[in-house]
């Protein structure tokens, strides 16, 4: 336990030292959103009924940029090996690093939402359930994006594979989520969708440290 | 009974050579029972009119979509468990004709689609998990050619089929779970199947046929892959000897 304490905190501390990467990503974050609004046109009503849409599939997509360097910057510093070969579970020290993911990826992304929600013009009833939304969704997005780098260290066309493997797997998070928002905005109950969303993040919580073991363990040998 | 007696290549090859005419045979021999009964014996649908017709491809096609994945996840985990290189020529050889049955699966219920529903497609539960079955498939490929050893990369693809068989049941069961415009399964229920025979023996016969097909497909291309290994294993040997001398 204090293994996967002790990854965390340094993780958090490089993310820290070196915040161009998280702030590079920020940025995108608020920067893709504005081209749809050029891309389908500034009316506040065509903008308020996609604006739960374009928040969370930009969010996605950030958080798939973050994703590629989760496991390949150990596997090039030689540490991955360090880690297999670690007393404490690879199962737990994988699922530190995907922890460690979300601290420095998706909470940024969460705080900054709603900035960009507005500039969507997303209706004001709505903004709760998106930050429930995010929070409960976007340990999900971590822990399989975990699996996806995990099973493409070391590959040759690392990035566009990583999209490849793991945008499918993130379909379902995707539908609930947005599910849920607009069911906010429609003034419908919420809580069946994000019953359905924190059940998808137990079930990769239970299957995501597995595969991400059974795959470092291959990409060291 | 000792299974592992067949997983040496050797004695998978002896097994395929006294498989593959029957399967083979069998494909051919159902696939045209059934196609003549689909496309000319059975009688068109009250409703859907001749366009039920297309029934007898794309259900078919549906099935064998869903049991290739299996086979693969099955492959999957038989080279993560015994790291048996037969398992990992299966998984190569099952993917692309599990793509192959899922993206024909996708045409032909767009081409029903159009008719029926009035739109090439629609994003409901069961149209949207077969795609996203179909680019796990992709996936899968992608993944067991992106490295440098095909070791390293069968074991990586064969994780990833295991993953995504969580996709199966949601498949199966996504037209209970949401209402879907798609329709609820009218052959696997427990009561009689909601299917007149004059319709579902056709279907049967396609079934049969398809997976036969698949079968001797998969023996073919498995012998292919076995042979290619064994023409890499021959070059390496060969210009280790020529470096030696």
């Amino acid at each position: 336990m204090n293994a996967a304490f002790a990854l965390i905190a340094r993780d958090v501390k490089l993310a820290l030292r070196t915040p161009a990467e998280t702030l590079t990503i920020l940025a995108f974050f608020v920067i893709a959103p504005t081209l749809f609004a050029f891309g389908i046109g500034p009316e506040p009503q065509v903008l308020a009924r996609v604006a739960v849409g374009i928040v969370w599939v930009v969010a996605l997509l950030a958080c798939l940029l973050s994703l590629d360097r989760l496991f390949q910057a150990e596997a090039d510093d030689g540490s991955l090996e360090q880690l297999v070969l670690a007393p404490a579970p690879l199962e737990l020290l994988a699922l530190a690093k995907c922890a460690a993911q979300w601290l420095t990826t998706a909470v940024p992304l969460i705080v900054v939402s709603p900035l960009v929600a507005t500039m969507l013009q997303l209706p004001d009833e709505a903004y709760g359930t998106l930050l429930v939304s995010l929070l409960l969704g976007t340990p999900t997005l971590s822990l399989t994006g975990g699996i996806g780098a995990a099973l493409s260290v070391g590959a040759r066309k690392g990035g566009a594979l990583l999209a490849l493997i793991v945008l499918p797997l993130y379909v379902p998070v995707l539908i609930f989520a947005v599910a849920a928002v607009e069911a906010a905005v429609a003034g419908l109950p919420v809580r069946p969708h994000l019953f359905l969303l924190a059940g998808l993040g137990v079930l990769a919580l239970t299957v995501a440290p597995f595969a991400m073991a059974a795959s470092l363990r291959q990409a060291s040998e | 009974m000792n299974w592992h007696r067949y997983a040496s290549p050797a004695n998978f090859k002896r097994l395929s050579d006294r498989l593959l005419p029957w399967a083979a045979g069998g494909a051919a021999l159902c696939l045209g029972v059934g196609l003549w009964n689909a496309l000319f014996v059975s009688p068109a649908d009250y409703q859907q009119g001749e366009t039920v017709r297309i029934m007898y491809v794309h259900v078919p096609a549906a099935w064998m979509a869903m049991f290739a994945y299996a086979n693969l996840a099955l492959a999957g985990a038989a080279t993560l468990v015994w790291r048996h290189p037969l398992a990992d020529v299966a998984g190569r050889a099952i993917a692309p004709v599990g793509a192959a049955f899922t993206f024909l699966c996708l045409v032909t219920g767009a081409l029903w689609g159009k008719p029926m529903w009035g739109a090439w497609w629609v994003w409901d539960a069961r149209l949207t998990s077969v795609l996203i079955l179909f680019f796990v498939y992709l996936a899968y490929m992608a993944l067991n050619a992106a490295f440098d050893e095909p070791e390293r990369g069968a074991r990586a693809s064969a994780v990833l089929a295991l993953v995504g068989v969580v996709n199966l049941p949601v498949i199966k069961f996504s037209v209970d779970w949401w209402n879907t415009l798609h329709q609820p399964a009218s052959i696997s229920r427990l009561d009689a199947p909601a299917i007149h025979s004059s319709m579902l023996l056709p279907l049967l016969a396609m079934a049969a046929g398809y997976t036969l097909f698949f079968v001797a497909v998969t023996l073919v291309r498995m012998r292919a892959g076995l042979i290619e290994r064994r023409i890499d294993a021959l070059q390496q040997q060969h210009l280790a000897d020529a470096e030696r001398a």
